[in-house]
């Protein structure tokens, strides 16, 4: 997928993201951008995305288990799942947060 | 040089007894330590060891990172060996965080680093000041990702950072093939390198430990063989064999006069070895037992190892001549410790006695008999066990008695036990049972007494019901 089509996706029910970032990294910077992209571009319907900074939050990091930085979890809807790294790869991103193209069955 | 080493090098005790000394004060303070090993070699025992007895002998609080085992199952897993993980943690002494990693949860979507893990180690650092860090298995990390590049700068990343913040950290790894990691960690941690092993030599188990790398200090090269029990590892470091020792010229007696006047000055020296040999049934045991109670009549502890007969059979088999070993062993005189040589290794044995040495401190050892042991290893090996038997017994200045049953042959020198034996030890008794006129005459024949005339005769003896019985012609 082309970051800059106009595709819109929905997902099969309301997504709840958090995104774990160590401060202002160069990577955490990209992962911020790349799934508001993401969001506020390509995605018709309800979300729910809280960044979380885990320098000031070293407790919730540990309880949920973080070890890479940056980490966006995808609570609902499950089965959960983690993606490491700067959600550069749009494609792996799509696909682990279980979005479709909207219209396609 | 040793001691300015020191001096410019600041070490930690590592919480391993034995192993101070093999690295000649611990590891090195504020850098990682890497311990690799295969499956089950005692790594993460070894790991939490070093930070449990940090805390309670150093008061250095520690931080467990685990990156396999949860922590209420290590704290069930040490619990055997006396380290209530929870009470140290309640304390504040100890933070144990474990690292859970669903690999089937994960997608790697781009470049990331390992700020997360850093923060997360800094924060449990922080919360309790600890000086030790442990991390069980940071090799993990690289189970089932599909890109090991970033990970590879990260965990070199990881190291610097531990030197930074002024821990002594141990990085436990796992034995990869051809490499002493699987991931080539031991290429990042060039201070200190440790490697433990278990192997399985003729059925039975050993567990050494060697120290593969120490950068700036110098350490023991040898394979070290180490033990765990109820009382955590011990390493059994190989004293330097140096003939230093010193040589009381005090005397001890056999409570036995018959045989005290067979050596010139009515007794042997304290301190000295004395082996015993002789074949099957020719009262070595008896002898031993009488040099054990002369001991404790002295008020002098001993400790008797006895690989044939239970502590209960030797007891009751020398009452029968009069020889009551068990107020002895109520007063807590002496201490009977019995045991299959096979059940452990030769250098196992070696360990065990080493420990009860240090909490029994007995004055005199016997070792009933020696030669059993010799059936557990090959012939160097047992030789240069010996060797370090001898000179821990020496040095700690413990009388000695070592029985031997040697085989019926003409020249008992090409025993190998004799052989080993004989040549360290200070004294040398032999018991023989002669044919004669169709009965069995006991003999005893002083071979050698270090230092001293000795009588160089065979004299006849028998074993009465009131023991031992010189035969006067």
């Amino acid at each position: 997928m082309n970051k800059d089509e106009n595709i819109k996706m929905v997902a099969e029910g309301k997504l709840v993201l958090q995104l774990y970032v160590s401060g202002m990294s160069a990577n955490s910077m990209v992962a911020i951008e790349n799934i508001k992209h993401l969001c506020d571009e390509h995605l018709e319907g309800a979300f729910q995305l809280e960044i979380i900074d885990i320098y000031k939050n070293p407790d919730l990091a540990a309880e949920e288990h973080i070890v890479f930085s940056p980490s966006l979890i995808k609570h609902f809807p499950l089965p959960r799942k983690t993606l490491i790294g700067n959600l550069s790869d749009t494609d792996k991103v799509v696909k682990a947060l279980g979005l479709k193209i909207k219209g396609a069955s | 040089m040793i001691h300015d080493q020191i001096k410019v090098f600041p070490k930690t005790s590592t919480g391993i007894s034995g192993l101070d000394e093999i690295t000649n004060g611990g590891f090195p303070k504020n850098r990682p330590v890497l311990i690799c090993g295969s499956a089950g070699c005692g790594k993460t025992l070894f790991a939490m060891q070093f930070l449990v007895k940090g805390i309670l002998e150093e008061n250095e609080p520690g931080v467990f990172m685990s990156f396999e085992e949860t922590s209420a199952d290590l704290s069930q897993n040490v619990r055997s060996l006396g380290f209530d993980l929870e009470e140290l943690k309640k304390q504040k002494k100890l933070k144990v965080d474990h690292v859970r990693i669903e690999r089937s949860e994960i997608e790697e979507t781009g470049e990331y680093d390992l700020e997360a893990l850093f923060i997360r180690l800094n924060y449990a650092i922080d919360s309790i000041g600890a000086k030790r860090v442990v991390l069980d298995t940071v090799e993990s990390l690289f189970t089932g990702m599909e890109n090991s590049v970033w990970l590879r700068s990260e965990i070199r990343r990881l190291f610097q950072w531990l030197k930074d913040k002024g821990v002594t950290a141990i990085i436990t790894g796992e034995r990869g093939e051809g490499s002493l990691t699987r991931h080539g960690l031991e290429e990042y941690v060039s201070d200190c390198v440790i490697l433990l092993d278990f192997r399985i030599i003729d059925q039975i188990a050993t567990r050494r430990l060697r120290i593969v790398k120490y950068r700036g200090s110098t350490h023991g090269t040898n394979e070290y063989p180490f033990l765990i029990d109820e009382d955590g590892i011990s390493v059994l470091p190989v004293t330097s064999l140096k003939l230093d020792y010193k040589s009381p010229s005090e005397l001890i007696s056999f409570n036995l006069p018959a045989i005290d006047n067979l050596f010139a000055k009515r007794g042997i020296y304290k301190g000295s070895s004395t082996l015993i040999t002789g074949t099957a049934g020719t009262a070595k045991t008896i002898l031993a037992s009488y040099f054990a109670l002369a001991s404790c009549h002295r008020k002098e502890p001993v400790l008797y190892f006895s690989f044939e007969e239970s502590p209960e059979q030797l007891i009751r088999n020398l009452l029968t001549i009069g020889l009551d070993l068990r107020s002895q062993v109520n007063d807590n005189l002496l201490h009977i410790h019995s045991s299959r040589p096979s059940l452990q290794g030769l250098e196992m044995h070696l360990l065990t006695l080493h420990k009860l040495m240090a909490e029994f401190k007995p004055k005199t050892v016997i070792i009933d008999p020696i030669s059993s042991l010799i059936t557990v290893g090959n012939s160097s090996e047992v030789r240069a066990m010996l060797v370090r038997l001898m000179d821990m017994l020496k040095v700690n200045e413990v009388n000695a008695l070592f029985t031997s049953l040697t085989q019926n042959k003409e020249n008992f020198y090409s025993d190998t036990t004799v052989e080993a034996v004989s040549s360290l030890a200070d004294n040398w008794i032999d018991l023989s049972n002669v044919n004669e006129q169709n009965k069995w005459q006991r003999n005893i024949l002083i071979i050698k007494a270090r230092g001293m005339g000795h009588f160089n005769g065979q004299k006849k003896f028998l074993i009465a019901d009131s023991g031992f019985q010189l035969v006067e012609k």
